[in-house]
């Protein structure tokens, strides 16, 4: 179960919407005890692609390293990753499987016509064949 | 010749739950191969059915991409420490890129 710390929804929802119609994304820090991951707090990423940004994003290896540095340096972990998909289901593509990580929550948010719409989150199965829906509670 | 590793956060349930582990070689590959024995998990999430490193495994020998070095065959002194980093990519529909 991944749960929302207060305002890190609203956050997702606001950069979403302020890519559109460009895919948005960034990190989601907080703790881990147990099955449960609580995030408190989101770091909006710059989508490093140069192209194809309506329909791909990238965090680059040397954000990411930064990114964990960060995490350890607040006590938090990087507990995964949200982006948004423009005119399109909530719900991560066969590219999103193909590049995924194992652990890691991926939160993804479908923005309609400039409007943040549904947030959903996700974890790759241990044999990389599927992502698995995790509940998502917005406290 | 013992080389520290860095694991990523999100494969360390794959290397016994450590942020880093010391294995020996003497290049990139070697250490990698080594890693890869002892955690044999490990072995699908850095390589694809090919054999070949995903496009998303980056290895750093210090603060150098290896891919600018001589990848898998860059040599590595016993103070190099070589860190597997990731880079997120993801997006909408099925295409290649």
């Amino acid at each position: 179960m991944i749960e929302f710390g207060p305002g890190v929804a609203e956050a997702i929802r606001k950069h979403g919407e302020g890519a559109y119609p460009e895919e948005c994304c960034g990190l989601l820090l907080g703790r881990v005890v147990g099955e449960r991951r609580r995030v408190e707090t989101v770091i909006p990423m710059l989508n490093a692609r140069t192209e194809n940004r309506e329909r791909r994003f990238l965090i680059t290896p040397d954000s990411y390293r930064e990114a964990e540095r960060l995490a350890s340096a607040r006590d938090f972990e990087l507990i995964g990753f949200y982006h948004s998909h423009p005119d399109h289901p909530a719900r991560p593509s066969e590219y999103d499987l193909e590049h995924a990580l194992p652990w890691h929550s991926y939160v993804v948010l479908g923005v309609r016509e400039g409007k943040a719409g549904d947030c959903t989150s996700w974890v790759l199965a241990a044999d990389r064949g599927r992502f698995e829906p995790e509940s998502l509670l917005v406290s | 010749m013992a080389i520290r590793v860095q694991i990523p956060t999100a494969l360390r349930a794959f290397a016994g739950g450590q942020a880093s582990v010391e294995v020996d070689g003497r290049t990139v590959g070697e250490v990698l191969a080594r890693l890869t024995e002892r955690h044999s998990e490990l072995r699908r999430h850095l390589y694809d059915e090919h054999g070949k490193l995903r496009s998303f495994v980056n290895v750093y020998v210090n603060d150098e991409d290896s891919r600018y070095l001589q990848r898998e065959d860059t040599p590595l002194g016993e103070r190099d420490v070589v860190s597997i980093v990731p880079s997120i990519a993801g997006g909408k529909g099925w295409c290649d890129r």
